[in-house]
């Protein structure tokens, strides 16, 4: 008998999930369980395997093993699974990946028109609102190549809500930013946690984790190593491995 | 030596028609067909990719010559009678769509993989993901080799004239046979080969140099 407690039912989850590269062991057994609202920050060096686990979720990447589930739906070789998660989960990288032959409004209007058949008149109202959002509207005109990294990366996040997903990805959102840029990135993806959206981040940014996470997790060798709420990550790291890093990573702040 | 009058010209007009024409048949129907070996060739599956491939080798492994000739006694053979250009046309559009696909697979290949990710994490079909994310961008790469492949593609038409068809050269073939001027005719023939090819030419370069400022 389902209670209450069914709003605790998880939005996305994996279970004893592997995936190598050829011989390379990228994930290892991740079990990873995700509530809706949840604000999940993943990190660890790189090659740990964060980025690979996020593209397992909206199945950039294929799986060996385990399972997969988002919003009930099990991840399968079939076309259906696929489209159906693909269209609940949005997805942010790290180099942006704007369509550059299309202005910033056409780039957040094709996806809703071609998956979801809107109109293109209810795509540019959904797509103006979402532009506002990110403050970027009065860009809507122009080409990804004529705004700065910041904004392109804003301009991505909006595109991405325009499909109005239930969770979003962040792939290293502000790795590929001038510094003065990753504040406006930063601030963006604060207001949308504040909003309430499911998110889960790849960052190597501490004070977003510290600020916004509901849980940090830490990976390396394609394992999970340690997940705490960020207080106690960051102030109480339990692995050798994290401290390692956390050492690393801090005294670069 | 007989005289280049109006009516000498007229006929190389004529002949400049079909070659006007021809290019234009094996431009567009290679240019359609071509479109599918460049999909095949950068598809998924590893048959069409390796059929595409062959295809290619094929096409552009032998002389158009000798295309045209199988092609035109080939299709005769199995019986089937066709008219000269018929036959032309075919052999261009097979010829042409090799080249344009090869052309065009780079093309399709240049375009980062992340443009490709970013459409699949929105969902966007296959269809969608070709002709609103990478083909548009994959041609307008491809568009400086493309105008100098259509160049040799119109001089390439004069080779239909070993198969008994008039185009241009075949026209200037006859009218210096029937006036004794072969330098005269040729060089008027020359001269409209080149008034075609040259804008075109220099267009290609143009957009090239264009698109490497853009890069920069």
């Amino acid at each position: 008998m389902p209670h209450a407690a069914d709003t605790q039912s998880p939005l996305l989850s994996m279970e004893a999930v592997d995936k190598w590269y050829g011989a390379f062991h990228a994930l290892k057994n991740i079990n990873l369980t995700v509530r809706k609202g949840e604000k999940i920050v993943l990190c660890g060096p790189s090659g740990s395997g964060k980025s690979t686990l996020i593209r397992c979720i909206n199945a950039l990447e294929k799986i060996e093993k385990g399972t997969i589930m988002v919003e009930g739906t099990k991840l399968d070789d079939s076309g259906k699974s696929i489209d159906a998660v693909r269209r609940e989960v949005g997805m942010v990288f790290q180099s942006f990946n704007l369509f550059p032959h299309m202005t910033i409004l056409e780039n957040c209007t094709l996806a809703p028109m071609r998956v979801r058949g809107t109109s293109k008149a209810d795509a540019e109202k959904i797509a103006r609102k979402y532009l506002e959002r990110v403050r970027i509207l009065d860009q809507a005109d122009k080409f990804p190549a004529q705004l700065s990294g910041g904004q392109q990366q804003r301009v991505a996040i909006a595109r991405a809500l325009c499909m109005e997903p239930k969770a979003m990805l962040f792939d290293e959102p502000t790795s590929a930013l001038d510094p003065e840029m990753v504040k406006e990135v930063l601030d963006t993806m604060i207001g949308l946690a504040r909003d309430g959206m499911t998110m889960i981040c790849v960052t190597h940014e501490m004070g977003f984790a510290r600020q916004v996470a509901d849980r940090v997790i830490f990976m390396a060798s394609g394992e999970i190593i340690e997940e705490a709420p960020p207080e106690t990550f960051f102030r109480n790291p339990s692995h050798p491995r994290t401290q390692a890093f956390l050492g690393e990573i801090l005294a670069h702040h | 030596m007989g005289v280049i009058g109006q009516n000498e010209l007229l006929f190389l007009l004529q002949g400049l028609k079909w070659t006007l024409l021809l290019s234009a048949i094996g431009f567009i129907g290679g240019g359609l067909f071509g479109l599918i070996i460049a999909l095949a060739r950068t598809s998924a599956h590893s048959a069409l990719r390796k059929s595409a491939a062959g295809y290619i080798s094929v096409f552009q492994g032998t002389p158009l010559l000798m295309q045209l000739f199988v092609v035109y006694y080939g299709i005769a053979l199995l019986g089937v009678s066709i008219e000269a250009w018929v036959a032309v046309a075919i052999a261009f559009t097979l010829h042409a769509s090799a080249f344009l696909g090869e052309i065009w697979r780079g093309g399709i290949q240049a375009i980062p993989k992340g443009q490709s990710e970013a459409a699949n994490a929105l969902g966007l079909h296959y269809v969608s993901r070709m002709k609103d994310v990478v083909l548009p961008q994959a041609l307008k790469v491809s568009l400086p080799a493309t105008v100098g492949f259509l160049v040799q593609l119109i001089k390439g038409t004069s080779l239909a004239a070993i198969v008994g068809f008039i185009e241009l050269a075949r026209a200037g073939q006859i009218v210096s046979n029937q006036t004794y001027r072969p330098l005269l005719v040729f060089g008027i023939v020359g001269a409209i080969y080149f008034v075609i090819c040259w804008p075109l030419s220099l267009y290609g370069a143009q957009l090239e140099k264009r698109m490497a400022k853009a890069a920069r």
